[in-house]
């Protein structure tokens, strides 16, 4: 099967992309450097196309009942206007993909992104939960006719709002609006996956072009620099930090506990999760600094003491600290914070320390 | 997008280039190759007195992006390592037929090396 293009391939091209397939789609993975495209990020505003995310209209008069119970947050707290992060998980409580809700802000229906490569099985669960329970719900796969970019840096909400759309500064964190610009209407939401400030912005893919060109000025960014950001800011990739079948992980061991709402009475995979905030969990996933220059990578080892305790699911050299990164993990009595690992590298081994703050911060003190 | 390639080196079908204006060959990676990996983060080097065969992996140099395996084009025993790009990774990037330099080597320029030619019209296929 060949890869899918985003609406903005030919774009891409024109400003001399290397490419990757990623889920699925052939995307961008730097324009010139990782390392300026992150720099760009951290200190003034960066683009990136995430067209390869999904994007699934919930509607219907039972869509807040189906998604309530298919995740385990409370989507029925959720205001229009609001964006909520949670995840799918399986009935054993193991998360098959992580996701953002939003309540659109003008319209009745629910958008569900999942990750890149994952629309069809995620739509096809919503579909036959719907089904399985009855619910009076229309799902619409809309990823291929929809495109998404991301704006985020210090200086992104300015940078946008300079296209006239001047209310996106009041905008909560995790909140979207409806708004238009240059002529095209789009749904713009103060989220991302950078660690900075910034917006995510979905318009029809046939807009794309016109949407593009108005930020003509701004640094395209690709999916590497794209992970070093997410690293820094310790969060998660899906399908490599936790998979259904290679890395099969309960949100408690994956540090996102806090999408958990055991107020919720009903959700797929409660009784599982339940049973682990009672006895507790064996491994969960740590932060880790290398005390020495050296990259390490999903799968490498972690030992303690010549014992294996754990494996990297993620790592970098992060651009920002100058120090190698990584997530992984590892027994959860060698979690704590300041722990003493070490990495298994290749042919040799390299320190290692759980840290305790996500890195990005630990850079801000 | 146009690499450097210069006259006077000899280079490999695997991107590595080999200078013999010294008493030793020195070895690095070109223009091109760094260009492919992107920004470089990490360097290790063979052993200053290591005996290498030909296309024996004696290097790795790591992007942000990949892993890569340098195998010696030259069969001889290590003369020198340029230690600098241990701490300055990025030097490959900035200066890869100067300050980027891998290691020297005591051997011979092989018999399939290619002119800077031969390589300019391979890495432009």
């Amino acid at each position: 099967m060949s890869s899918k293009q985003p609406p903005l391939y030919e774009s891409h091209c024109r400003a001399g992309a290397d490419f990757t397939d990623f889920g699925g789609w052939e995307m961008p993975v730097s324009f010139d450097s990782i390392r300026k495209e992150h720099r760009s990020v951290r200190e003034d505003v960066g683009l990136f196309d995430v067209s390869h995310m999904g994007q699934l209209a919930v509607d219907g008069p039972e869509a807040e009942t189906l998604l309530h119970r298919l995740t385990p947050s409370e989507v029925r707290g959720l205001e229009p206007g609001d964006a909520l992060y949670s995840c799918f998980l399986q009935s054993d409580g193991v998360i098959l993909d992580d996701v953002v809700v939003y309540d659109h802000p003008v319209e009745s229906e629910y958008i569900v992104v999942p990750n890149a490569g994952h629309d069809e099985a995620m739509y096809d669960r919503l579909r036959e939960h719907a089904d399985r329970w009855g619910l009076d719900v229309t799902i619409a796969n809309r990823t291929t006719e929809l495109g998404m970019i991301a704006i985020q840096g210090p200086e992104a909400v300015d940078r946008v709002d300079a296209e006239g759309t001047q209310q996106l500064d009041a905008l909560e964190p995790f909140t979207t609006t409806k708004t238009s610009i240059g002529d095209v209407e789009c749904l713009v939401a103060r989220t991302g996956y950078t660690g900075e400030d910034g917006v995510e912005i979905i318009f029809p893919g046939d807009e794309a072009t016109t949407i593009d060109r108005r930020f003509d000025d701004v640094r395209r960014c690709g999916l590497g620099a794209r992970d070093t950001l997410r690293l820094e800011a310790g969060l998660l990739l899906s399908g490599q930090d936790f998979h259904p079948d290679d890395e099969p992980h309960n949100p408690f061991e994956a540090g996102i506990g806090f999408v958990v709402d055991f107020d919720d009475e009903e959700f797929v995979g409660r009784s599982a999760l339940e049973q682990t905030r009672n006895e507790g969990i064996d491994e969960r996933i740590v932060r880790l600094r290398l005390e020495e220059r050296a990259i390490a990578r999903h799968g490498h080892r972690i030992v303690a003491d010549g014992d294996d305790v754990g494996r990297v699911t993620s790592g970098t050299m992060s651009p920002t600290l100058g120090i190698p990164i990584a997530l992984g993990y590892v027994d959860a009595d060698s979690a704590t914070p300041g722990t003493e690992l070490a990495v298994s590298i290749r042919d040799r081994t390299a320190d290692a320390t759980v840290v305790d703050t996500p890195f990005l911060e630990s850079y801000d003190e | 997008m146009t690499h450097e390639i210069p006259d006077d080196l000899h280079y490999t079908d695997s991107h590595e280039w080999i200078d013999d204006g010294g008493d030793a060959l020195r070895i690095g990676i070109t223009d091109f190759a760094q260009d492919e990996l992107g920004d470089v983060v990490f360097v290790e080097l063979p052993e200053e007195g290591e005996s290498l065969n030909s296309g024996d992996a004696c290097a790795v140099v790591e992007s942000i992006k990949a892993v890569s395996d340098i195998y010696t084009p030259v069969t001889g025993t290590v003369t020198a390592t340029n230690d600098g790009v241990l701490d300055q990774p990025e030097l490959l990037n900035t200066d890869p037929y100067g300050e980027g330099w891998l290691f020297e080597i005591d051997g011979q320029v092989p018999d399939d090396a290619l002119g800077a030619t031969d390589y300019r019209e391979q890495t432009e296929e």
